[in-house]
């Protein structure tokens, strides 16, 4: 079982001139985990991990790795390693000599430095590409050079700066699948920033979902998922319908809440909220049906209007006008549900255990 | 017909980069071409009298110019005095452009220009101006001597060799820091993140980054210097002295008081030829160092 924290931050913010990018981050991270740092850019999320590769110093806290206090080590002298969001491969020496690069310095004989090359590229499949330049590769090929480049140093932590996000979408979806793989069979720390969801979704052992510099939830992407500690996070992770709401009163467990479309509804209470929070009701596209009929299988329906459907293949969304609403409701649903068309009356049902009692 | 005729024009792109480039080529060939052509003819014939040369074939001048040996010590002389300049320029200018390139965050043309604009008066001016900092009752002369650390103005300041690389130096600084300073700033600052991510110092990384990718510049500025101060004979004449005259000096002279066009000719094709030689093995040294160092 993995139990040790490879990296803990402590109290760490960061400050340019005025503008506070990151303000009081606590955080830790275990060995041999895929760690995610996702949000919107300007999140503070690159600059966290340019203080992690030691590029930035923070303004106040400290970094460790392995118990040991690096937060004014210069980034030659870490154990970790990055990969640039541009791969900043060197241009002016071949594929060879940018993966040595790193290597001159641990006094390895040819034979062995050789070895420790041709490793590298088997790992990332491009045997054979030694002598070609940078200017001579694809984008996904210099993605997987600057790759090798990194490991080759057999790094305890390998920090990825949005290394997928300048490849084409079926090349970035091998490349998620691809590094996942290579990550659990280094056992290597990864720490990956991306601003893309799904990315950080597919791969993640754990993320962490920033916004304006701060951290909103640290969990593994099902917890953030299904249970989003507020709106931010609900809102950046998938789909959500996010719906008004007024909070009556709370008694013995029970919500007596006021919800935009929807009426007067009483639901369990699972997050501790009190009389005095602002909260909002959530609920998952999917998890949302629609019909001609009501449907007593559900203990919720509602009547209204199909505005638009947009087919995606694999699902379909509805986006319905509610009757006792402005709000427009998205339901997606994997059946073709072929007997709808635009401006048809339906209903929405849902069971109310999946509404999500949100905070702002 | 016509109609024809501009079809073909208006789809051929070779034909509109002629057009945009006829007036350059008309210059280059009637000013730059035909005039080095007559010149190498001309080095080939033997002056008869002041007026008067026999045009035919020789290589008597070739043989003159190397059978005397104040010919053959003054172009070395030129070619080292121009190595010196050159390689002081870049001593000085390579740290000024890195640092406008690296550090300079705001305004970077303003330095750009700043650093120029000593280069906005006469070149003759500046010349002149050394002369004023090294003479005899110059600035630093004036300066010991007000201060009684000499009792004798320091004769070797002016007319020497080293007058003349100072004076060249500071004369050509503008045009070197221009190239160094773009390729420079067109260096990925990423590139040099990842090499210290990879685990090389600042140093290090200046030496196996910066400096490779910086190499184009540095090969620009040494022959935008090394080309024209070879041939300078304004500075050496004016601040060189005996000491510092330069083959371009002989030059001059054989095309004017002492009226030797054809010995003239000839020197000037073998020095066009030492520089083009020089120029080359430049180039493909650095190069081969760079190789070498990265």
């Amino acid at each position: 079982m993995r139990t040790k924290n490879y990296i803990k931050i402590k109290n760490l913010s960061k400050s340019f001139g005025d503008v506070e990018v990151l303000k009081n981050i606590n955080l830790e991270v275990e060995e041999g985990e895929f760690f995610s740092l996702l949000g919107p850019s300007g999140c503070g999320k690159t600059t966290l991990l340019r203080i992690l590769a030691g590029f930035e110093y923070p303004s106040e806290g400290e970094v460790f790795f392995d118990d040991a206090n690096v937060t004014s080590l210069p980034p030659n002298l870490r154990p970790s390693n990055m990969v640039f969001q541009n791969y900043a491969i060197f241009p002016h020496i071949n594929v060879q000599r940018n993966i040595e690069f790193g290597l001159r310095k641990e006094n390895l004989s040819k034979a062995e430095m050789g070895e420790r090359v041709e490793n590298a590229l088997k790992m990332v499949q491009l045997e054979g590409y030694e002598n070609r330049y940078s200017n001579q590769l694809s984008g996904g090929q210099r993605q997987r050079i600057a790759l090798a480049r990194a490991l080759v140093k057999q790094p305890k932590v390998l920090l990825l700066d949005e290394p997928l996000g300048a490849l084409d979408k079926k090349l970035r979806e091998e490349m998620q699948i691809e590094l996942r793989n290579l990550q659990k069979s280094l056992g290597i720390t990864f720490i990956f920033v991306t601003h893309d969801q799904e990315e950080a979704m597919t791969m993640s052992d754990r993320i962490a979902v920033m916004d304006e510099g701060n951290i909103l939830q640290v969990s593994p992407p099902r917890e953030i998922y299904h249970n989003p500690k507020n709106k931010f996070v609900s809102q950046f992770i998938g789909n959500i319908n996010i719906l008004d709401a007024d909070l009556k009163s709370i008694a013995n467990d029970i919500i007596s809440i006021s919800v935009d479309g929807f009426g007067l509804m009483q639901l369990k209470n699972h997050q501790n909220i009190i009389e005095s929070d602002q909260v909002n009701i959530a609920i998952r596209p999917e998890e949302i049906n629609i019909s001609k009929v009501s449907d007593s299988k559900y203990d919720c329906n509602f009547k209204g209007k199909v505005k638009n459907i947009s087919f995606y293949g694999e699902s379909t969304y509805f986006y319905i006008q509610l009757d006792n609403s402005e709000k427009i409701l998205m339901v997606s649903t994997n059946e073709s549900k072929e007997t709808f068309s635009e401006n048809d009356n339906c209903f929405v049902n849902f069971n109310s255990t999946n509404l999500k009692i949100i905070k702002d | 017909m016509s109609s024809t005729l501009q079809n073909i024009y208006f789809r051929s792109d070779q034909a509109k980069a002629y057009t945009l480039l006829s007036p350059a080529l008309i210059l280059v060939i009637f000013a730059m071409a035909a005039p080095m052509i007559v010149m190498i003819f001309t080095s080939f014939n033997t002056q008869i009298s002041m007026i008067e040369i026999d045009r035919t074939f020789t290589t008597g001048r070739y043989e003159d110019f190397f059978s005397k040996p104040i010919f053959s010590m003054l172009l070395f002389r030129s070619v080292k005095i121009s190595f010196f300049v050159t390689l002081l320029t870049l001593l000085t200018t390579y740290p000024l452009a890195y640092y406008i390139a690296f550090y300079v965050k705001k305004n970077k043309m303003l330095w750009i220009v700043l650093m120029t604009l000593p280069f906005w008066t006469s070149y003759l001016l500046r010349v002149f101006s050394w002369r004023v900092i090294l003479g005899n009752k110059g600035v630093i002369n004036s300066a010991l001597m007000g201060t009684g650390m000499i009792d004798e103005p320091l004769g070797f300041l002016l007319y020497n060799q080293a007058a003349v690389i100072i004076t060249l130096s500071h004369a050509w600084a503008a045009f070197a820091i221009l190239p160094l300073y773009v390729s420079l700033d067109k260096i990925d600052k990423s590139l040099l993140e990842a090499s210290y991510d990879l685990g090389n110092t600042k140093f290090e990384t200046f030496w196996r980054v910066t400096f490779p990718l910086s190499l184009p510049g540095v090969i620009g500025a040494i022959l935008i210097i090394f080309i024209p101060t070879v041939g300078d004979y304004v500075t050496p004449q004016l601040v060189g002295g005996t000491d510092g005259r330069m083959l371009s000096n002989m030059i001059q002279s054989l095309f004017g008081r002492a009226n030797n066009f054809p010995l003239g000719a000839a020197s000037a094709v073998l020095m066009l030829t030492t520089v083009c030689l020089v120029a080359a093995l430049v180039t493909y040294i650095t190069k081969k160092v760079s190789m070498r160092m990265s």
